[in-house]
């Protein structure tokens, strides 16, 4: 190919080279095949990357105080020098608004475009938790429209009232998605049209719920029956649906919290799956600028260096080492299906007979769209890369006085550690798994919640205040059980607190 | 297709009400923190911004989540030696089995404190929050002789140089419509007349008559054209009308024994509460004026330098200052033009004959003057007579008379704050 004039030499940026450095890097990527929604780049300031650190990282939000702490605790390091703010924030909506600090050099510029603009970018198009969970056209005007009726309920009901009740959204918020049952897309429109039409129905189907009516009493022997028949994983739905005395608009902002929830669900369980794959593009995408001539071995070596601290994995006795780098995993994994398909070992095509000599492009494409982080651990993690990045397993038992290595980078380690690893970015293992168990309608109207154990592990030390946040919302007792996998309860909390002592002792 | 966007100009201060929600929920720690700093902190600075610290436990947000116990697996990079089967302590702190989120903050250090800068206006705000002047009102418009000048609407006279001219025209205009609509419909109706008869066939009757019509439209316009463009009613003038408005200057009166009884120390005392008045009258006027007075049998007008660190002895004739504050106050202080403050700082020791004149002097020339006379007596002993010849006015100026004692530094703040609480407004 013939070699063409580089864009730019210098580190000073201006508005032409970013929109031809974005010209060329987008042509590039379309030739890679990238999928993509049309990209909104928006240059910012420090202090405007501090505003949307704190409203998590979108453009508009409602008001919490919480978002004020995050502010001014970000805004405290900054200042301190403590640490640096992210180069870039992406955000999943379409067009794809991708905000570029201000202070980047032109270097920078160019990787945050090639990692955010065309990497994040097609990931939250192709991805299919993102297509199941997120209306990416949707996600602005549905914060504006959360953002407008907090605002009206603060005018009509009070700051404090308002605040109180986010705060108890909030300390639930993990617990406000639906795992397995796939959720409606959300959409403004229609939320504003349907929101009244649902105020009113909820208000009359929750007065059929709880009817203090007596029916005919004879023969209806007090059913066993528990309400709901099944668990609820979704506990601020339930709420929503079910707590007997919130008023219609306190549902309604129980509502938005677990729509917004719903709406970042997808990007923590893709967290490995989507930093990898736009660091694997901005890597593949700068250095084909590079092959073309259209950027200087200056501009290589800088954005290099920058590559490399990225995708840095500390080890374990590092000072530095702060859990697995999802950076250094994510990408290394991408580079790592690219090397099979074009370059397989003997080991790759016992390993992975389907993809080994494949075309990296489709395989790489559909490994992105059809995996979130547990099962693209699981299903391409290769062996050579567990050997390269020297994993192996820790057990932690608590009844034990000691830790146990499990399993290392060997022959015989590395499908456990394989799917160590891949247990490890499941949620459901990460979040304690509590549901909405039972509510005692026809007595005091005490609701049960279910903690379902995973390996013996405890709830933390302030479970005990988020149950007053969900007594907040009920309304009457909330009790809290965790329960082994054979069903006997080892530890129950209850708010407000059970004064008896010895009845909670012969429980466990 | 890609849109770039320059935000930079935009507006940064969207975390503002965050942030204002924020303080809001922390005040109580805030208000501490500020109490603290304005005791400890050298006089100069003692109306910066500062530092809030807040227990991390005090502002974390419950979430579910695993605590320690139980059976866990974590994978680790960068293994080095180990094989399986190994076996090794726990390192200390639980780290090994990794709780994960729990103590981590995104800096890496497991902090239990969270701190803050809040900046000098809030810190004012928060220092003197719930205080104010007392009876401020009452006195304000009674005195007034400054005024503001403030637009009233508009009038039909007035000079030139006020004219309004959209409102001008818009009269002129609607002027012009209600006295021409009749002829011109009148014009209107005519034509159309012409109009038919020129449908018709020609012949002279009809051109006769479409000669008259002519003419009786003719005749119409000129009239039309005799009405003004502008006349004189139609003209607006914008209204100004004067307000008498309170008065935005205060001076403040700073008096104090330097007896040889007033020790540095307490001195110092008197210097905070001196400063924290002169930063709270700041913010409620304009322009403020503080004037020293100190005394011990002499009182003497001085600069600030001197009032502080000059050292003098002597007895102790507190009603000398009193008489100064007096004539000052008489010769250039005119309580029609100036809202008066007094503080005065004692230690409470003053010659015996003495009191019960100053108490004559406060009573007569000066107390009727003043907005509020604050008198703080710096001692750790019983009380003097001063203090017991000024409980007596106290009942009969309640409301422009306070007096209160400060034992040790820690006492100031409070003190200051108990002078300035908003109070009821029943005693008016």
């Amino acid at each position: 190919m013939k070699k063409r004039e580089p864009i730019s030499t210098g580190a000073e940026w201006t508005f032409e080279m970013i929109a031809e450095y974005d010209h060329e890097i987008g042509r590039i990527a379309q030739e890679f095949g990238l999928d993509t929604y049309p990209n909104q780049i928006e240059v910012i300031t420090s202090e405007q990357m501090m505003d949307a650190y704190a409203s998590i990282g979108m453009p508009l939000n409602y008001n919490h105080w919480s978002f004020g702490k995050q502010f001014v605790e970000t805004h405290q390091n900054y200042k301190r020098g403590r640490m640096g703010l992210a180069y870039e924030i992406v955000i999943n909506s379409d067009p794809c608004i991708a905000y570029l600090m201000e202070e980047n050099t032109m270097t920078m510029q160019a990787l945050v475009i090639a990692h955010a603009c065309y990497g994040h970018n097609s990931f939250f198009k192709g991805n299919y938790l993102f297509k199941t969970w997120t209306d990416a056209s949707a996600i602005i005007d549905y914060l504006l429209f959360a953002k407008n009726y907090i605002t009206h309920c603060e005018e009509r009901h009070g700051v404090d009232a308002v605040e109180e009740l986010l705060d108890s959204c909030h300390a639930l918020m993990s617990y406000g998605v639906n795992r397995y049952v796939r959720p409606q897309p959300l959409t403004a429109d229609e939320e504003k049209e349907r929101q009244q039409a649902r105020e009113e129905y909820i208000q009359r189907h929750l007065n059929d719920l709880w009817n203090t009516i007596p029916k005919k009493e004879e023969g209806a022997a007090p059913s066993i029956e528990r309400f709901p028949r099944d668990p609820e994983e979704n506990i601020l739905y339930f709420i929503e649906k079910n707590a007997p005395l919130l008023e219609p608009w306190q549902r309604e902002i129980v509502r938005i919290v677990r729509k917004v929830a719903q709406y970042f669900y997808p990007q923590k369980q893709t967290q490995v799956m989507n930093e990898g794959w736009a660091c694997f593009w901005h890597y593949t995408l700068l250095h084909q600028l590079h092959e073309e001539g259209l950027v200087t071995d200056g501009f290589m070596v800088e954005f290099l260096h920058s590559h490399t601290s990225v995708v840095y994995q500390p080890p374990f006795d590092s000072p530095y080492f702060n859990g697995i780098n999802p950076y250094t995993l994510g990408y290394n994994m991408m580079q790592d299906i690219k090397r099979i398909c074009v370059d397989p070992t003997e080991e790759d095509r016992e390993w992975f007979p389907d993809i080994a000599g494949s075309d990296w492009i489709k395989t790489l494409d559909h490994a992105m769209r059809n995996y979130k982080d547990e099962s693209f651990i699981l299903q391409y993690l290769s062996p050579r890369l567990i050997r390269e990045l020297k994993l192996f397993t820790i057990m932690d038992n608590a009844e034990k006085p000691t830790l146990e290595v499990t399993s290392i980078h060997n022959e015989s380690g590395y499908r456990q550690v394989r799917e160590d690893l891949s247990a490890q970015y499941n949620l459901g293992n990460r979040e304690p798994n509590i549901q909405v168990y039972n509510v005692n309608v026809r007595g005091d109207r005490s609701l049960t919640l279910r903690h379902f154990m995973h390996n013996q592990q405890p709830l933390g030390d302030s479970s005990g205040e988020v149950l007053r946040h969900i007594h907040r919302l009920w309304g009457f007792d909330v009790h809290l059980e965790s329960v082994l996998p054979d069903g006997t309860v080892t530890k129950s909390y209850h708010c407000p607190e059970i004064i008896t002592e010895g009845e909670t002792d012969s429980l466990l | 297709m890609s849109y770039i966007i320059d935000r930079r100009l935009n507006s940064k201060k969207k975390s503002t009400v965050n942030r204002q929600r924020f303080l809001r929920r922390y005040k109580k720690h805030i208000k501490d923190a500020v109490e603290d700093a304005v005791n400890n902190r050298s006089i100069t600075d003692i109306d910066k911004g500062g530092n809030v610290t807040i227990p991390r436990r005090d502002i974390s947000e419950p979430i579910f989540h695993h605590g320690e116990g139980g059976m866990r697996t974590k994978v680790f990079p960068g293994n080095k030696e180990f094989v399986v089967g190994d076996q090794f302590q726990r390192p200390p702190g639980g780290g090994g089995g990794g709780a994960g989120e729990g103590k981590a903050s995104n800096q890496g250090e497991g902090e239990d404190e969270f701190t803050f800068q809040i900046n000098q206006e809030e810190f004012l705000d928060f220092m003197f929050d719930g205080l104010e002047l007392p009876y401020l009102v009452k006195k304000q418009l009674k005195n007034a002789t400054q005024y503001e000048t403030r637009r009233a609407g508009f009038t039909n006279a007035g000079s030139p140089e006020k004219i309004h001219i959209v409102r001008s025209l818009k009269a002129a205009h609607a002027r012009r419509i209600a006295l021409t609509g009749k002829d011109r419909k009148k014009i209107r109706e005519l034509s159309k007349e012409i109009e038919l008869l020129k449908q018709q066939l020609p012949n002279p009757e009809t051109s006769l008559q479409i000669n008259k019509l002519n003419e009786e439209i003719e005749l119409l316009k000129q009239r039309l054209k005799r009405i003004p463009f502008l006349d004189d009613f139609d003209i607006k003038y914008n209204n100004l009308v004067k307000i008498p408005v309170p008065s935005s200057k205060a001076v403040m009166f700073c008096i104090m024994d330097v007896s040889g009884s007033m020790t540095q120390s307490i001195k110092d005392m008197a210097k905070r509460f001196f400063i924290l008045l002169y930063l709270f009258l700041k913010r409620n006027y304009k322009q403020i004026e503080v004037v020293f007075v100190r005394h011990h049998t002499h009182a003497k007008e001085v600069d600030e330098q001197e009032f502080f660190y000059s050292r003098e002895t002597g007895g102790t004739i507190v009603s000398s200052a009193l008489d100064l504050s007096s004539d000052i106050i008489e010769k250039r202080y005119s309580p029609a033009d100036w809202n008066i403050y007094i503080a005065q700082a004692s230690d409470g020791d003053n010659w015996d004959g003495d009191s019960s004149k100053c108490s004559k002097v406060l009573h007569e020339k000066i107390l009727n003057k003043v907005q509020y006379f604050a008198y703080v007596e710096i001692t750790t002993g019983p009380h003097q007579n001063l203090w017991q010849e000024y409980e007596k006015l106290q009942s009969v100026w309640a409301e422009c008379f306070a007096m209160q004692q400060i034992r040790e530094p820690a006492d100031i703040f409070p003190v200051f704050r108990s002078l300035f609480e908003k109070k009821s407004e029943g005693a008016a």
